[in-house]
């Protein structure tokens, strides 16, 4: 990768600003170039506050965002205000616990961050971890012990764990996406628990589509799948 | 000139040329010597005593004495004061200022240098008016008196410094006059000497300015009004309430132990560096 | 070790330069809280005091400037950090210290503007002021950093200003670059140019405050090592006593004026690009610049145009005879703001009436984008 616009954003309180910190600490470990902007009202809580991150091989000029390749958007009006900045093959991840009319895109995924967050470590302030994981593992940018590392160097030593945890299950969310996507088996199938029919017609789907299995992207199907897939993981 | 010359002239600039910018009758002359008796007799080095001041009639003071001298801009005096003493603390400071230098727009500053306690003594010559500008009135102008604002006579209340500087937080308070000079040459030495802040209130005639409007124009009756109209606290204890009215009461006010505001700031920097080695 | 010497990091422009400051072994920062510079006087509060050294937070602005000045003299090594109102209430204070030719460095996060305007937003709009802002005759020096790293090193860089040429220098922020995170590779310590002036070393009584030399600076005493000099505004001697006499007040304000018009191109430092084969040039300054090379390469990359950019990092005093020199023989000149246009005017003074000066504003708190700029050039060609 030699040059990627990420934008983080939601309302006031939700920990962009931290998450952003994460990812351009990660990103220096891998050897890029950083610039990390934040721009949010005077409201210490709610709104549509935004942390642009962009890292590049090359020096960077101008600082903001302008096409993005990812966007994370925690709440409605941040997703209405920058979907349309996100450029074709870019992936946006909305969190389905406030978002609920999601946006039009070519790689959109649902995932019910705020609600697995309360459910998972009982605050709702991990959730910013858990997409940054998911976001990890979907875009591949950095490797694992980048990400890690940069959650080590940034979060105060209380909240160490908590927050290394959360990203992991958003990692392993992500993970699981991407194996749905390109098509590998399922982690469930593995585990020898009963398929649901949701992914059972998706995989004869694919089967009957490609004869392989394999990787070709469309909008709809995953968006439906994503949120499904979710919902079954959600319990785990 | 005298063979011998008072010891107050070591304390006093060769190079500047006298004579100084004050007007007959002026008291402020009075409190410059009163200052210098201090300084001598605490055995200060004239390397480690910082005057400064504000912009008026008594912050034209320190070019005269040969000491670290700073005339800084209106109000600010100890503000200033507050970084030269936070950059050398061995500097020992005394602050001269008006009483609407130090009263009105440097208020803020004498509040707050304080309530922090930070170290230095500050004189404020109260004359009752803006002397140097024409004579306007100042926060401690007495109700009715004419200045050239107040050509009707004065309607503000005044209020007392001294009152301000104990409530904000000051360990030293007293109030002289220029007429009583041995008793305001201790008051200084016990305010100079005090680790702490400490504010010194001085009355002093304005006959140019403030007397000729007020039909006082004469500097001996002002100095003599000074010796009638003040009565100092042992005095003041035994007068009745009626006796008392329309009397200024001289003396040390305030005098208490308190931690100045450099000891606690080493406290800090100790609880900083632990910080800083875990 | 507060100065992550030639580490790599994550730093904010705000903390950039309180690193700065600790590097060049700042003694004293008293301050008065103002978005969005509160972060250089938060993150000072913590790393003074661990080092022995003061912080103060003041009752106000006013205080702030007085309470460097103050301990300038003294010997320490001063700062204070600010915005845009606060900045109009130090105004009294850097004349002061213009005057008494006191070093300290002040430190200016523009913010929307005028009066309280947009404090969490961007803006360039203080910079007649920083050069015009405190009244009567006075030098200047003001530096404006265009990303991170700059603001580590121009605080250094105006540390260093401030004492050799014994002035107050101004260090011109904005709320983007103060706010930002970039990855810093920091130098190692000797690599950078610490140098302090010469304290002076003649007899007590042959000393003048304001010795007359070539360069209208002399090493400057402080309170308490036995010079006992008298500082003061009014206008003065060589001895720094008040004078009204013709000669000496000419002196004084030569000797002001002089100090800085005598050694412009020491205080020159521009970067320039493309500037000589192109016609069309963009003049842009602090976090503008960017947008402007970004600008630059778009041209370059979709339209095959090659299109200049000047940039003054020391922007008072202006570049007047490089500016001349370069854009004269131009077609067009962009001037992008942040603010309603005041650097254009210097421009256009400059520059003959052929050359054509083209403004960019934006005031709503906003970057200018390279789009902007490419639409406005893509317009003027």
């Amino acid at each position: 990768m030699d040059y990627a616009e990420i934008r983080l954003s939601g309302s006031g309180g939700q920990g962009m600003g931290l998450a952003g910190r994460i990812f351009s600490e990660s990103a220096i470990t891998e050897g890029y170039n950083v610039c990390q902007t934040q721009s949010y009202g005077p409201e210490a809580r709610g709104g549509a506050s935004r942390t642009d991150i962009i890292f590049s091989c090359h020096q960077i000029l101008f600082p903001n965002c302008r096409n993005l390749d990812v966007l994370l958007a925690m709440n409605q009006e941040s997703s209405d205000k920058f979907s349309d900045s996100v450029r074709e093959d870019g992936l946006i991840l909305v969190d389905s616990t406030y978002v609920d009319q999601p946006p039009e895109g070519n790689r959109v995924y649902e995932y019910k961050l705020t609600q697995t967050s309360m459910e998972t470590f009982k605050i709702p302030l991990a959730a910013n971890l858990i997409a940054l994981g998911i976001i990890a593992a979907l875009t591949r940018y950095f490797s694992l012990e980048s990400w890690t590392d940069a959650i080590r160097r940034t979060v105060p030593e209380r909240f160490r764990d908590l927050n290394l945890d959360a990203f992991e299950l958003g990692h392993r969310e992500g993970r699981e996406i991407l194996h749905v996507e390109e098509g590998r088996v399922p982690v469930a199938y593995d585990r020898k628990r009963p398929v649901p029919e949701c992914i059972k017609e998706r995989f004869e789907d694919r089967r009957r589509a490609s004869g392989k299995g394999g990787g070709s992207r469309k909008s709809n199907k995953r968006k439906k799948d994503s949120s499904k897939k979710k919902k079954k993981s959600g319990g785990k | 000139m005298p063979a011998h010359l008072p010891y107050e002239y070591k304390y006093l600039r060769h190079k500047k040329k006298f004579p100084h910018v004050w007007c007959p009758g002026c008291g402020i002359g009075i409190l410059m010597g009163s200052i210098i008796r201090a300084v001598d007799a605490l055995g200060w080095k004239k390397d480690d005593v910082v005057m400064s001041s504000g912009i008026g009639c008594t912050s034209r003071m320190p070019v005269y004495v040969d000491f670290n001298t700073l005339h800084t801009t209106h109000g600010r005096a100890l503000a200033f004061s507050t970084g030269v003493k936070l950059a050398n603390p061995e500097l020992q400071i005394v602050a001269v200022m008006g009483d609407g230098d130090a009263l009105a727009i440097g208020g803020n500053h004498l509040i707050h240098t304080a309530r922090r306690n930070l170290d230095m003594t500050a004189i404020v010559v109260n004359n009752s008016n803006y002397g140097m500008t024409g004579g306007q009135f100042s926060p401690t102008t007495p109700e009715g008196a004419k200045t050239s604002t107040t050509p009707y006579g004065m309607i503000e209340p005044t209020f007392d410094a001294c009152d301000l500087a104990r409530s904000a937080g000051a360990s030293f308070v007293a109030r002289g006059t220029v007429y009583h000079v041995m008793e305001l040459d201790k008051f200084l030495q016990k305010a100079m000497r005090k680790k702490g802040f400490s504010l010194v209130e001085v009355l002093s005639p304005c006959p140019t300015s403030f007397g000729r409007r007020n039909k006082q124009a004469d500097p001996v009756k002002m100095m003599e009004s000074l010796r009638d109209g003040t009565v100092n606290t042992a005095q003041a204890k035994k007068m009745k309430p009626e006796e008392l009215e329309g009397k200024i009461v001289r003396g040390i006010f305030h005098d208490i132990e308190k931690k100045e505001y450099l000891e606690r700031y080493e406290e800090l920097c100790a609880r900083a560096s632990e910080t800083a080695v875990k | 070790m507060i100065v992550p010497w030639g580490e790599t990091r994550l730093v904010q422009g705000n903390e950039a330069v309180a690193l700065g400051a600790v590097a060049s072994e700042l003694d004293l920062f008293a301050g008065y809280p103002i978005t969005p510079s509160s972060e250089v006087a938060e993150l000072l509060s913590r790393f003074l005091p661990q080092q022995g050294k003061k912080w103060i937070q003041m009752e106000d602005e006013i205080a702030s400037i007085s309470a460097i000045i103050g301990g300038s003299l003294a010997g320490a090594r001063s700062m204070t950090a600010t915005s845009g109102p606060g900045f109009s209430l130090m105004q009294e204070g850097l004349g002061y210290a213009c005057m008494t030719e006191v070093p300290l460095v002040l430190v200016n996060v523009m913010r929307g503007g005028p009066s309280t305007g947009l404090p969490t937003q961007v803006a360039q709009g203080d910079v007649m002021q920083a050069r015009w802002g405190t009244h009567g005759d006075h030098p200047v020096i003001a530096l404006i950093p265009a990303d991170v790293k700059e603001c580590f090193e121009l605080t250094i860089k105006a540390f260093n200003l401030a004492e050799e040429y014994r002035t107050p220098v101004i260090l011109l922020s904005d709320e983007v670059i103060g706010h930002m995170r970039e990855r810093v590779d920091f130098p190692e310590k000797e690599e950078m140019d610490l140098t302090r002036q010469p304290r002076p070393d003649v007899p007590v009584e042959w000393y003048e405050h304001y010795h007359p030399t070539a360069t209208n600076v002399s090493p400057m005493a402080r309170f308490g090592r036995g010079y006992r000099f008298h500082v003061t505004g009014l206008t003065h001697d060589v001895h720094g006593f008040p004078t009204r006499k013709v000669d000496e007040v000419n002196a004084k304000m030569e000797r002001l004026k002089h100090k800085i018009t005598r050694r412009l191109e020491d205080l020159e430092d521009n970067r320039i690009h493309g500037v000589e084969e192109s016609d069309v040039v963009i003049f842009a300054y602090g976090s503008v610049y960017r947008s402007a090379m970004a600008a630059r390469q778009m041209l370059a990359e979709e339209d095959g145009e090659n299109v200049g950019v000047f940039r003054p990092v020391t922007i008072w005093p202006f570049p007047d005879k490089t500016v001349k020199e370069l854009l004269d023989t131009k077609d067009v000149v962009l001037v992008p703001e942040l603010n309603q246009g005041q650097i254009i005017h210097e421009v256009e003074r400059l520059t003959v009436d052929s050359v054509r000066v083209v403004p960019l504003h934006r005031v709503d708190g906003y970057e200018i984008t390279p789009e902007e700029i490419v639409d406005r050039i893509r317009e003027v060609m």
